[in-house]
This record gives C-alpha cells, sequence and structure tokens, in this order.
C-alpha cells in the first residue's frame, strides 16, 4: 500500500510500495482505451500544476491525468506568474493552496523546491521533477513500460545513456531499477558520469559498445546543448561520434531489447532516427503510461483529507455557536 | 569599582594557568590572580564562581555584523549582544557591508557604532581590495589609521594571484595578517554544497575538496614567496589541514582557524535539503571532520573562530541553489567547542587557547590573557551544565542555526568586559 | 448458506436469467470486484451447463465511482475494468454478492454506462440484506437474509476464500 502524503521521489520508496503503485497505475490504463476517457473520482477538486520550468509532456500529461479523473486541472507557468514579478516560491505556493486545490504538482529547476513546499505548505505535494535531483513520476512510467513487455523487472539488464550528471531521470530511474532487483550501467563520458555512481550498486562504463552488450533495455538520456558551453564536451558532434544509440552500437545487446527515451529527442545526437522509430522502440508507449502513472499518483494523493480539515472544522462550526450562545 | 570573583577555577592559558583561583578586579584591570582563601578584601561586588570555569574573554576572529547595510540581518549592537551571551569579549568583524569596509569612513563607524553598543570590543577587517572585487587594492594604510586588526576579502575568494602576491607584501609593512577565504572560483562555481555521494544523491552542485586545497597550496607559496602573514579561514577539507601542517613545518608564517560547524558537522547535514546547513566552505565528509579535529590537536589549526553569518529568514526559506550561505555561531561556539574536550580531541586549556591569547596574538591584541595590569576582559562559565538551543531565543537577529534543537553542555554564565557585566545569566544573578 | 445452497440459489438465478431474457441473445454478465467477478465466472458456467453457450463476460472496479472518496482516510485498491465487449444495446447482468445500502451498485451503474449504452442492465446478488439507502432493488436474489445495522454479512467463496458459505456476524 502506499500512504504517503506527498510524492517526492522514489528513494526511500520500498519494493513493496514501487509495485504497488506499478499495479495501481497498471489499472488506470484502460481507462484511457475506452471511449468516454473519464472517471467522476476527482470530481469537484483541483489539481494545480506550478511549472517553473518549459515543459510539454509532462504537464500536458499531468493535465490529462486530472481531467480522465474529472479534477480541474491549472496550469500555471513561470512566465506568466508573479515569479516574475519577484515573489518567492514559498509565497506563490502559499497563496496557491490557499485557494484549496486537492494537490500541487511541481516543476523546479531547483533540486529540493517540491520538499521545501512539502515542508512548509500545506497540500500533497507531487514532484513532477526537480533540478538534477529526480523525476520520479518519469521512472514509475519507465517501470511499468518495461515491465509491460518483461514482465518482472527484476533479473533485468538495463543501460542507461547520456548525460548522467545532470540527469534527474537517470537518478529516478536508478533508484527504482535497483530497488525493483534489476542490474544497472551507466554509460557516458567521465564529465558527464560522476564515478560515486558506484555507491548506488550500478557500473559505469564510458564505452557504448561495451556499455550495451548483452543488455534487455537502454535507455537514452536528452543531452542538453549548453553542456558544451560548460566545458563538458568539446562538441555535440564529438558526443554524437561516441554515444548515439545506433542499430551498430546496439549489435551487442539482446535481440529483444527495448529501446526508451524521456523525451524530448534530439534525434541524431543520443538517439539515431533509425533506433528511435525502429521495432524496439518503445517511447510512444512510455507517454501512454506516463497518464496512467499519474492518474494513479492523483487518486492515491488528491483522495486525502486535508491535515487540518477536522481541527478547523472545528473552529469554524463550533465557535461561532459558542459566540451566539453568550450574546442570547 | 572592585570586584571579586571567587571560588572558581582560572584557566588562562597564556600563563599556563588551570587552578583554583580567585581574582581580584580594580578599575577594569586585572589586579590579582591568587590562590582561595587568599585574604582578597572585599570587593564593591562578588561573584561565587564555584564549580565554574573563569577564563579570558573569548575572542572571536571572524564574523559578519553586517552593519552597515544589512540591519535587517544583524547589527553592531545585536551582533554583539549574541557575542557576550556566548562569552565573548571582543570580535573581528568582516568586510563584507555595504558600502564595503575598504576605506576609513567605514570603519570609523563601525567603531562607533561598537561604543555605542558598549558590549563587545570591536575591531574590523578591512577589506583587502576595493569593493571586494578582486582587483586593487583597497585604501589599507588609512583603514589602519581607524583601527583595522587584519584584511580580508572574505566571501570573494582573491582570484588574481599578482594581487594577492602583492596584498602580502604591502600589509607586511602593518604587520597585518591577511585572512584568506580560500575556495577556487572556477572550480566551485555554482556548487551549494560538498562535492560527493551526498550531492550526487541530492542532485546538488558539488564544490570538491580541491577547490580549497589549490587556493591554499598557492597563497603558501606567495607566503614564501613574500613573507607576508597568512591566516587560512574556516579551514574545511583534510588536505588544506597536510598543506597548512607542512608550512608550518617549513616556518612560514601561516596560521589557520576552524568553526564549530565544520569541526562538528558532515555534509549529512545538508539531508532534506536543509539551508541552514549551506555554508562557505561547505560542511564536508567525516574524513575532513576527523582531519580538522587532528589539525586542531596537534596546534596545525590555531584559532576556533565562528565565521557568524546572520541572514534573514526569507533568505533561508528558499530552494537550496538560492539559499544564503552561513549559519550564525557566536552562542553556540563555546558548548561546540567543549564539545572536544569531551571526546579528548583537546584539553579544556587547550581549547580556550584556540578562542583567546591564539587569536589576540594573530591579530596583536592585549586582549586573551588574565595576567595582572590586563583589561579585565572575562568569561565565567559551568561547563557541565546543560541547555538546548532554542534558535528563536537566540539573541542574535537571525536564527539561522544548524544547532536549533541540540542539547549541549556549557552554559556562559557571566561575560565582564573591561571589569564591567556585560551579560549576567539569569541564574547566574541569583547567586550574586 | 453452505456450499450446496450457494450452488442451488446460482443454478437457479441462471434459469431466471434465461428465463427473463429468453436466452442468451445479447445477453453479457459483468462480476464488480472483488467477489461479484468469481459469482459472475460461476453464473456463465451455469448458463453455458444448460443452453450450451458461453456468453461474454467482464469484470468492472467500482473504486473509482465510489461517492466517498476523500472521506476516509484509506484509499481503497483500485484493481482494474474489464469490458471486452462493446456493451451497446446489450442486455447486462450484473453481479455482486451482497446488497446493502445500494451505493455500490449506484457506483457500477455509473461505471457500467461510461462503456456506452446497454439496451437494458438488471442486477443479480447473492444475498439482500436490506438497508437500502438508494431506490435500487435486485432482479435476481439468491436469498434475502434480514439483519440488523451492526451485523456484518460475509460471504466467502472458494476461489477467494478456500470455502463456500455466507454467516451474519
Amino acid at each position: 500500500m502506499f500512504h504517503r502524503r506527498h510524492f517526492l521521489g522514489i528513494e526511500g520508496l520500498t519494493k513493496d510500495e514501487l509495485l504497488f503503485l506499478l499495479s495501481t497505475a497498471e489499472s488506470f490504463r484502460e481507462i484511457s482505451e475506452r471511449e468516454v476517457k473519464k472517471v467522476p473520482t476527482l470530481r469537484g477538486k483541483t489539481i494545480i500544476n506550478l511549472f517553473y520550468e518549459p515543459s510539454t509532456r509532462t504537464r500536458t500529461s499531468f493535465e490529462i491525468a486530472a481531467k480522465r479523473l474529472s479534477a480541474d486541472a491549472i496550469n500555471i507557468t513561470a512566465a506568466a506568474s508573479s515569479v516574475a514579478k519577484g515573489e518567492t516560491l514559498l509565497d506563490t505556493a502559499r497563496n496557491l493552496v490557499a485557494m484549496r486545490p486537492a494537490a500541487l504538482v511541481v516543476r523546479h529547476p531547483c533540486s529540493g523546491a517540491p520538499h521545501l513546499l512539502a515542508r512548509l505548505v500545506d497540500c500533497p505535494v507531487i514532484n513532477a521533477g526537480d533540478g538534477m535531483h529526480e523525476h520520479p513520476t518519469q521512472a514509475l512510467l519507465d517501470m511499468m513500460t518495461i515491465r509491460a513487455y518483461k514482465g518482472e523487472i527484476a533479473g533485468l539488464t538495463v543501460a542507461i545513456v547520456g548525460d548522467l550528471l545532470h540527469s534527474r531521470v537517470a537518478r529516478s530511474n536508478v533508484l527504482a531499477l535497483t530497488t525493483l532487483g534489476a542490474q544497472v550501467r551507466l554509460v557516458g563520458p567521465p564529465t558527464l558520469l560522476p564515478p560515486e555512481f558506484r555507491l548506488w550498486g550500478v557500473e559505469v562504463c564510458t564505452d557504448l559498445r561495451r556499455g550495451l552488450a548483452g543488455v534487455d533495455v537502454v535507455m537514452a538520456l536528452r543531452l542538453q546543448r549548453e553542456r558544451q558551453a560548460r566545458n563538458f564536451l568539446p562538441s555535440i558532434e564529438e558526443y554524437a561520434r561516441h554515444f548515439c544509440i545506433t542499430p551498430d552500437a546496439l549489435a551487442a545487446a539482446k535481440d529483444d531489447v527495448l529501446i526508451m527515451h524521456p523525451g524530448p529527442m534530439n534525434r541524431g545526437v543520443e538517439i539515431d532516427s533509425q533506433v528511435a522509430d525502429g521495432p524496439y522502440s518503445v517511447i510512444l508507449e512510455q507517454v501512454t503510461n506516463g497518464v496512467a502513472v499519474r492518474m494513479a499518483l492523483l487518486y492515491l494523493l488528491a483522495t486525502q483529507e486535508r491535515e487540518a480539515t477536522e481541527e478547523q472544522a472545528e473552529v469554524g462550526l463550533h465557535a461561532p455557536r459558542r459566540h451566539a450562545g453568550a450574546l442570547a | 569599582m572592585k570586584i571579586v570573583i571567587y571560588g572558581g577555577t582560572v584557566i588562562d592559558p597564556a600563563n599556563d594557568l588551570a587552578a583554583p583561583r580567585d581574582v581580584l578586579i580594580e578599575d577594569g584591570v586585572i589586579r590579582a590572580v591568587v590562590p582561595p582563601q587568599s585574604g582578597l578584601a572585599t570587593g564593591d561586588m562578588r561573584i561565587d564562581a564555584s564549580g565554574l570555569i573563569v577564563a579570558p574573554g573569548l575572542i572571536d576572529m571572524h564574523v559578519h555584523l553586517r552593519e552597515p547595510g544589512y540591519e535587517y540581518k544583524e547589527t553592531v549592537l545585536t551582533g554583539t549582544q549574541a557575542a557576550v551571551a556566548g562569552g565573548f569579549t571582543a570580535v573581528a568583524c568582516m568586510a563584507n557591508t555595504n558600502p564595503v569596509n575598504d576605506n576609513g569612513a567605514v570603519t570609523r563607524y563601525i567603531r562607533e557604532r561598537a561604543q555605542a553598543a558598549n558590549l563587545a570590543r570591536v575591531f574590523p577587517i578591512g577589506a583587502l581590495s576595493k569593493g571586494l572585487r578582486g582587483e586593487e587594492l583597497a585604501e589599507i594604510g588609512e583603514m589602519v589609521s581607524e583601527g583595522i586588526v587584519a584584511v580580508s576579502d572574505d566571501g570573494c575568494p582573491v582570484m588574481d594571484t599578482h594581487l594577492m602576491r602583492r596584498a602580502l607584501e604591502y600589509c607586511s609593512m602593518f604587520h597585518l595578517p591577511i585572512s584568506v577565504h580560500e575556495e577556487d572560483s572556477y572550480l566551485a562555481a555554482g556548487g551549494v554544497m560538498n562535492e560527493g555521494p551526498t550531492a550526487l544523491r541530492l542532485g546538488l552542485k558539488g564544490i570538491p575538496n580541491a577547490a580549497e586545497e589549490v587556493m591554499v597550496a598557492r597563497d603558501i607559496a606567495l607566503a614564501r614567496l613574500t613573507g607576508g602573514r597568512l591566516h587560512i579561514a574556516h579551514v574545511s577539507t583534510k588536505e588544506a589541514v597536510a598543506l597548512i601542517r607542512q608550512a608550518k613545518a617549513e616556518g612560514l608564517p601561516v596560521t589557520a582557524e576552524v568553526t564549530p560547524h565544520h569541526f562538528t558537522l558532515t555534509e549529512s547535514a545538508v539531508e532534506g535539503y536543509n539551508t541552514n546547513a549551506k555554508m562557505a566552505p561547505p560542511l564536508r565528509s567525516l574524513a575532513d571532520v576527523e582531519a580538522v579535529k587532528e589539525g586542531l590537536r596537534d596546534g596545525t589549526i590555531d584559532v576556533i573562530a565562528t565565521d557568524h553569518a546572520p541572514h534573514h529568514r526569507d533568505e533561508k526559506e528558499v530552494e537550496f541553489d538560492q539559499a544564503a550561505h552561513g549559519v550564525v555561531g557566536l552562542e553556540t561556539a563555546l558548548p561546540l567547542a567543549l564539545r572536544l574536550v569531551h571526546e579528548g580531541v583537546l584539553s579544556l586549556p587547550d581549547m580556550l587557547r584556540t578562542l583567546t591569547v591564539n587569536p589576540a596574538r594573530i591579530l596583536g591584541l592585549p586582549y586573551g590573557t588574565l595576567s595582572p595590569g590586563a583589561p579585565a576582559d572575562i568569561v565565567i562559565f559551568d561547563p557541565h551544565r546543560r541547555w538546548t538551543v532554542e534558535a528563536r531565543n537566540l539573541r542574535s537577529k537571525s536564527k539561522n542555526t544548524p544547532f536549533d534543537g541540540w542539547d549541549l553542555t556549557g552554559k556562559v554564565l557571566w561575560t565582564l568586559v573591561q571589569g564591567r557585566v556585560v551579560y549576567a545569566e539569569e541564574e547566574a544573578d541569583r547567586r550574586r | 448458506m453452505d456450499q450446496v445452497a450457494i450452488q442451488r440459489a446460482l443454478t437457479r438465478i441462471a434459469h431466471e436469467i434465461l428465463e427473463k431474457n429468453r436466452g442468451t441473445d445479447q445477453l453479457a454478465i459483468v462480476g464488480i470486484h472483488t467477489r461479484g467477478v468469481y459469482l459472475a465466472q460461476r453464473l456463465v458456467a451455469a448458463i453455458e451447463r444448460v443452453e450450451g453457450v458461453s456468453v461474454p463476460s467482464g469484470e468492472i472496479d467500482i473504486t473509482l465511482y465510489r461517492d466517498d472518496v476523500g472521506r476516509s482516510r484509506a484509499r481503497p485498491e483500485v484493481r482494474g475494468t474489464t469490458i471486452p465487449f462493446c456493451v451497446d444495446d446489450l442486455r447486462i447482468v450484473l453481479v455482486d454478492d451482497v446488497l446493502y445500502t445500494g451505493r455500490t451498485v449506484r457506483a457500477a451503474l455509473d461505471a457500467l454506462i461510461d462503456f456506452g449504452r446497454p439496451r437494458a442492465i438488471q442486477l443479480a446478488v447473492l444475498v439482500d440484506r436490506g438497508h437500502r439507502e438508494l431506490p435500487i432493488r435486485a432482479d435476481y436474489v439468491g436469498k434475502n437474509l434480514p439483519t440488523a445495522r451492526d451485523e456484518h454479512v460475509y460471504v466467502r467463496l472458494s476461489e477467494r476464500d478456500g470455502v463456500d458459505e455466507v454467516v451474519i456476524e
């Protein structure tokens, strides 16, 4: 079962919690296959998507998930909000929570921003990606996708390729995969692959072909083009020469290897189009599963009572009555 | 006015004294330190120090009082209120105010504010470079005539090696030490905590030990080149400790300090994105904590200094990346230092040496001792009293301490400056 | 009720369903999670024994349609809905173990209607214990069990509980 008030990361989740989240998400998949893609569960509740970073996929996915549960979804993006007027994150969140949403979905460029809100704001918080820290709903949808094709995750070997240093997707996936019993291999250039990752119980490898040998799943990561400017790489072209996932590089992987990418893709940089569009690619499946994962989380988190509800009800109802009594 | 402090144990590291002694203070000056029952004439005021330690007033050679310019964080008045509550009778304050203390007028202003507050003694430290920009030397001579005791660009590491060389040369004319914040800004760029497994897991950009090490190595080379007096502020890494140890063995004029938080906490304090554990230099690994303790034990590190860095709640209740660096330290320094005594890292006299005579000598101050004739700056503390830190009860205007809720042992009961009681714990009042 | 009684009741209900709907044409059976699903499977088997036809069947989870979402601390587990046929114009028999307040059936009706427009929806239950809070009645009842509100009715089925029985405690 899952009894947490917030969903901030994969870190700290038990195997049982992860499996429960995945099976709950799998139950929600069917709703998106119906003609009427809507259930009344969160009718009358409001979900606020507070996004401080540009995002199409994740924001849309959360919005669709909320709407398919009959919640009212409100999107707030950094450019359109009070951020431009200098309001702090905490003030913005407190103001939004004063309007009584059932959950706050937060995407922020600073690691730990959702944790700050979870600590100081009275509302369930869902982390939709924080800085270089975690992107836990992405990891769940990736696990769900792998399970759909491979059954068990335990015993699989999964390679994650690219900019591991800056990737929240990689961190969440490493945590989820290792908790569920997969072998993980991280592949990338040494400037983007800190050796401390070994402490997480994973292999690190700077050679793509060796890294892909015998793997069941390959996850490519998006390479941010600004890495070149900060001297992590001489050039994007040189990165592609060494780390682009091509049919040739995949030769040593298992025959039924799955190809995944969290999107948005840089075709020809981290992944070759032949691979991205090839028969083993499940990239669009990932997107479909993303909606189910987010529906499951919204169902589990947005149906909580507000923590202070009872107390407030007491103040709201009894205090005036006592006052009236005094007048009488 | 005569004050007699009787029944206590006097620890005066400058005179290698640690024994039951009574102290007679007359007109603000130590008159006599004598064995108990030596028949000291009755004073105008008698302080019963039985079971307590009587020591020279503590000296903190690294604080930020924030005035002028950041009075919402701290003022000279609130900062010195915090100081005397922590047993400090003298503090040296860094130059990163607004305007920067890079000229005599600002230095004079700070001293005037200190006189008005009339609590702890305040010794300004002048900026090394104009505006702390690391480009041109500040008006050092002018500030010396207004009373600075050191120069420092603390908070802004001096990346220009040539400027650093000339500063060391120039300051030698005034026998001024240069206190250096050792962090290579290129290597540390964007970093918000120690580089390592914790930073990787939290997704926070790390600052490697090497950022401190390369700067310490550079400045030791410059001290060797120039003969200038180098004081390494807030040492945080085992590599820096090793370099300083080597430099001292070579006989170079290098001294060093460590903060209570750097010998007490590791990077794990950052867990949960605790912005009160964000500081520069960052909290390091356990191996580094062990190394700075060893540095204290073997004398490589001369001084415990707080780097008291008050910040407003609004500057800490933000995203970790955007939070201000630093913690307040004046009111928790002594009990944290006493932990080193309990752990056996330092004897009580040696611990007090790092907080009294050592910083006094580095700054060229006549304090930090109970020698007859010295100004009567005294702290009286109960080394066994347990208390719980409550941030909201700190006297500092800012409450950014990582030690909120900690149970600490050792409490200051009285603080005297120039023979005047500037702080008395309530309970201590009752013992009078 | 013991195993034999349950079996007899289900056999009778199967016959009643066939009688009322004049055979298996356009007929489908949908069980409500959890025990309604097993009862639905038994009814499908019973109908097949009589008519030699296996009618389409599905299962429905009403968690997402409950009217008490967020009113209790517990968040019921979502177990998934499978309706592997088009419901339009079918006569659908909803199957549950116990009919009590009627709220579960209300939710199941809403859930079923989200899949299309059946010609008719009928309700079959193993036990009707009374105390309705909504205007809902069953078309097929295994047994009427008068109960007090503070009593619990437990239906145990061998597929899940290892034994077939209905007890009041």
